[in-house]
C-alpha cells in the first residue's frame, strides 16, 4: 500500500467509526447536522474540491461532480424533509471511497504480480577488473566486453560463452522447466539464469538490443494496443455517463411537472431522490477498469507460459481462431534434415555430396546445412563461383570450374536434364554436373515429438480446420499430413505462393472466424503479417520472428499453440462476463431506482460491489498454469 | 515520431479521458494511454515541437482530470 492509499484507509476508518458513534449520540437539530457534516467532509473533501474544480473547467460529467451532486443533494433533502437522516449521503461517499481504494490497491497489486512474473530484468553485470569482479549497470557494457556470470545470477546480456560450462534455466523466458546445458562456444541468451558453473561470456549485443530488453519492451507495450472490447467499453462509458445524467434530470423534472399539470401532488422530494440515485449509478469506473485489467493479466499470464502476445487486440483475435495454417519445416518438423540415401549415382557418392555441399555453401537453408554436415569437412569457398539461387528450385553454381546444378525436378527440367524419380519419402536433391544427371540425394526431416499431440489439442480447443503449406514435394507433405491428421495440404509452393494460399483460405473461412498462421519466422514474414494472427515459434534469439509475428512462442513446442488459444479464450470469456455483468447490474439498478424500489444504499452497493467482483474476476485471467 | 511518457492517473476512466484530451491537442497525431502500465505513447505530427506540444498535452489532460500527471 502506498502513502496515498494509507491516508485514504485512515480517513475511511475514522469516518466509519464516527458514523457508528453518531448513531448512538442523541443530538438533534443544528448540532446533529454539524457533527454529520464533519464526518462528511472528512471522507469527501477531496471529491468536493475536485467537483468544484471540474465545474470551473466545464467538466460536468466528471465522476467527482456526480458523487458530490448526489451526496450534497441527499443532505439537502434530509434538511428539507427535517428527517435528520444524513447517514445516507455519508454512506454513499464512504462506500465510493472504499471502492476507489480497493480498485487502486487491486490494480497496483496485479501490476506488481505481473511484473514479478516477468522478473527477467537483470540488475547488474559482472566485469572483471584487475582480478576483481565489479558490478556495473548492464546498460554500460559495450559489445564485445567479457562479463562473468556466477551460479544463481541472471545472464544480463546476449553473448557467446568463452569459458566454463553450466546449465541454464530458461523457464522465465520459455516456460520450459528443463534446464539447458551449455558449454564453451555456445550462444547464451539474456534473461536466463545460470545454475551450476561460473561462465565467462563475450557480449554480442548491447543491453537495449538484447533479448531481455526486447521481450520486456514487447510485454510492457502489449496492453497499449487496445482490443475491440476495450474500445467498446470506453466508447460506452463516454455515452453512458451523460445519458444517465440526462435521465436523472428528466426523472427529477418530468414526473413532478406532469403531476402538477394533472392536479396531483407534485412529489418533488420523491423524484429528486430517485434522480440522485441515478447519479450514484452513473459512475462508469467499474466498467472501465475491469477490461484492461483482464487483458493485462491475460498477457502477463501468457508470457509467463512462454507465449508473448503483442497486444490485447491480438489476444482477442486469437480467441476467435477457427483455422490454423502451419508452415511445415521448423514448425511441425524439427527442420534438421539428414541425408538418408544417395541413389542412381553416376559418380562416387562422396563426390555427389561434395559437389552439392559446395554449391549450397552460401545458403543457410536447412537442407543446405544438412548437406554441409554430411560432407563433414571444412568448405573451401574459393572453389565455388557464380552462385545462382533459383527460388523454389535450387541452386546452380560453378564448382572447380564445372557447372553444378542441384535442386528439385523443376530445376532439372529447366536446364534440360531428365531427373530419375525417387521412391523414398523425403526431399530429393537431384544433382547434375555439366548438364548430365549424376544422381539424387534423399534428405528427410523428422517430426517434432509433440506435433501429433498438438493437433489433437487444437481439435479439442475447437479448431475446425488445420492446413499445412510447404515448399516440399507433394509426397513428403502428404506423408507428414497423414501421420498428423491435417485436413488440407498445399505442397511444392514458392514463398510467394504461400501468401496466395493463405489469401484463398482467408476467403473460404467463415466471416467471424480468425485464421492463424504458424511459422518459424524465417522467410515467412509476409505470410505471418497477412494472416489474421501470425504466430512465430522458436523465437528465442530470432529478431525477425519477433518483429513479424503477432504472437511469439519463445520455444518451438507446437503444443503451446493450443495453450495460447486456451489462454486467449479464458481471457475473453472473463472480459465478456465482466461486460455483461457490470452493464446488466447497472441497468437493473437504474430501473429499480426509477421505480423507487432501490434506494441510494442499494445503488452504491451495486456500484462498488460490481466493481469489486469485476476486478476479482479479471484477476482470474492471470492463472493459466493448468490450462 | 513516437515517444512514451510515464504518467500517474488513478482511475481507468480518467485514463481514457486523458487519452481523448491528448488526441485533440494540436501537434499530436495519435495518442494511446496504457492505464495498467501508467504510460502514454504519443505520436507527433511531422515537424511538431515535442516539448511545447507535450506542455499543451499536460495542460489539456489536467483540464479533464486535475489529479493526473505526465512526466515529460
Amino acid at each position: 500500500m502506498n502513502k496515498k492509499q494509507r491516508q485514504m484507509l485512515i480517513r475511511i476508518i475514522i469516518s466509519a467509526v464516527m458514523m457508528v458513534a453518531l448513531a448512538f449520540i442523541p443530538v438533534q437539530g443544528i448540532m446533529r447536522f454539524g457533527l454529520y457534516l464533519v464526518v462528511y467532509l472528512i471522507i469527501g473533501y477531496d471529491i468536493l474540491r475536485k467537483a468544484v474544480g471540474g465545474i470551473i473547467r466545464g467538466q460536468v460529467f466528471d465522476e467527482c461532480f456526480l458523487m458530490a451532486t448526489a451526496t450534497v443533494g441527499a443532505m439537502a433533502l434530509a434538511i428539507y424533509e427535517r428527517s435528520g437522516d444524513y447517514t445516507e449521503a455519508i454512506a454513499v461517499m464512504l462506500f465510493y471511497q472504499i471502492g476507489e481504494l480497493f480498485q487502486s490497491y487491486a490494480v497496483g497489486k496485479s501490476r506488481k504480480n505481473i511484473t514479478e512474473l516477468m522478473d527477467i530484468r537483470p540488475d547488474y553485470a559482472n566485469i572483471e577488473r584487475d582480478g576483481k569482479l565489479e558490478r556495473v549497470d548492464p546498460d554500460d557494457v559495450a559489445v564485445g566486453s567479457v562479463i562473468v556470470v556466477q551460479p544463481g545470477e541472471k545472464v544480463p546480456l546476449d553473448g557467446v560463452v568463452i569459458e566454463g560450462d553450466s546449465s541454464l534455466n530458461t523457464s522465465a523466458l520459455t516456460g520450459e522447466s528443463l534446464p539447458r546445458s551449455i558449454q564453451e562456444g555456445d550462444e547464451i541468451i539474456s534473461g536466463s539464469i545460470n545454475m551450476t558453473g561460473v561462465l565467462k561470456v563475450r557480449t554480442t549485443r548491447e543491453f537495449g538490443e538484447s533479448t531481455v530488453s526486447k521481450i520486456l519492451d514487447l510485454v510492457e507495450n502489449a496492453s497499449s494496443r487496445k482490443s475491440r472490447s476495450e474500445d467498446f467499453i470506453s466508447r460506452f462509458a463516454r455515452v453512458y455517463t451523460p445519458a444517465v445524467c440526462i435521465g436523472a434530470l428528466l426523472l427529477a423534472l418530468l414526473p413532478p411537472v406532469v403531476n402538477t399539470v394533472l392536479g396531483n401532488a407534485a412529489g418533488w422530494e420523491v423524484w429528486i431522490y430517485r434522480a440522485l440515485t441515478f447519479l450514484v449509478i452513473s459512475c462508469p469506473c467499474a466498467l472501465v477498469i475491469s477490461i484492461p485489467l483482464s487483458f493485462f493479466a491475460g498477457i502477463g499470464g501468457a508470457s509467463n507460459a512462454g507465449v508473448l502476445v503483442k497486444g490485447s487486440n491480438y489476444l482477442e483475435t486469437l480467441s476467435k481462431t477457427k483455422v490454423v495454417v502451419f508452415d511445415k519445416t521448423g514448425t511441425l518438423t524439427k527442420g534438421t534434415f539428414e541425408v538418408n540415401g544417395i541413389h542412381h549415382s553416376a559418380i562416387e557418392n562422396e563426390r555427389i555430396i561434395e559437389y552439392a555441399a559446395l554449391a549450397e555453401s552460401s545458403s543457410s537453408h536447412p537442407i543446405a546445412r544438412s548437406l554441409q554436415r554430411e560432407y563433414g569437412k571444412a568448405l573451401d569457398r574459393s572453389r565455388v563461383s557464380e552462385v545462382h539461387e533459383i527460388s523454389g528450385g535450387g541452386v546452380i553454381a560453378k564448382v572447380d570450374g564445372r557447372t553444378v546444378a542441384c535442386g528439385n525436378d523443376k530445376l532439372m527440367r529447366s536446364i534440360g536434364v531428365e531427373p530419375i524419380p525417387c521412391h523414398s519419402v523425403g526431399t530429393i536433391i537431384h544433382v547434375a554436373v555439366d548438364g548430365s544427371y549424376v544422381g539424387h540425394i534423399v534428405i528427410s526431416d523428422v517430426l517434432k515429438p509433440h506435433s501429433a499431440e498438438a493437433m489433437k489439442e487444437l481439435r479439442k480447443a475447437g479448431i475446425q480446420k488445420i492446413a499445412m503449406l510447404t515448399g516440399d514435394a507433394k509426397r513428403v507433405a502428404d506423408d507428414v499430413a497423414e501421420s498428423l491428421g491435417i485436413d488440407v495440404v498445399y505442397s511444392e509452393l514458392l514463398p510467394s505462393d504461400k501468401v496466395d494460399k493463405v489469401e484463398e483460405l482467408l476467403q473460404s473461412k467463415p466471416a467471424k472466424a480468425a485464421l492463424a498462421f504458424v511459422g518459424d519466422g524465417i522467410n515467412d514474414a509476409p505470410v505471418l503479417s497477412r494472416a489474421d494472427i501470425g504466430i512465430a515459434m522458436g523465437a528465442l534469439g530470432s529478431d525477425a520472428a519477433i518483429e513479424a509475428a503477432d504472437v511469439v512462442l519463445m520455444d518451438d513446442d507446437p503444443l503451446k499453440i493450443a495453450k495460447a488459444i486456451r489462454i486467449s479464450r479464458k481471457c475473453l470469456r472473463i472480459v465478456y462476463e465482466n461486460i455483461v455483468f457490470a452493464i446488466g447490474v447497472k441497468a437493473i439498478c437504474l430501473l429499480l431506482g426509477a421505480l423507487g424500489i432501490a434506494n441510494m444504499w442499494l445503488a452504491i452497493f451495486a456500484d462498488v460491489g460490481v466493481m469489486v467482483i469485476a476486478v476479482l474476476n479479471a484477476i482470474r485471467t492471470l492463472f493459466v498454469k493448468n490450462l | 515520431m513516437k515517444k512514451t511518457y510515464g504518467i500517474e492517473v488513478d482511475c481507468a476512466n480518467c485514463a481514457n479521458k486523458m487519452e481523448s484530451a491528448a488526441q485533440k491537442t494540436a501537434g499530436v497525431k495519435s495518442c494511446s494511454v496504457n492505464f495498467m502500465m501508467q504510460r502514454m505513447t504519443v505520436e507527433f505530427e511531422d515537424g511538431a515541437d515535442r516539448s511545447s506540444v507535450m506542455e499543451n498535452v499536460r495542460h489539456n489532460c489536467k483540464r479533464v482530470e486535475s489529479d493526473c500527471e505526465i512526466f515529460i
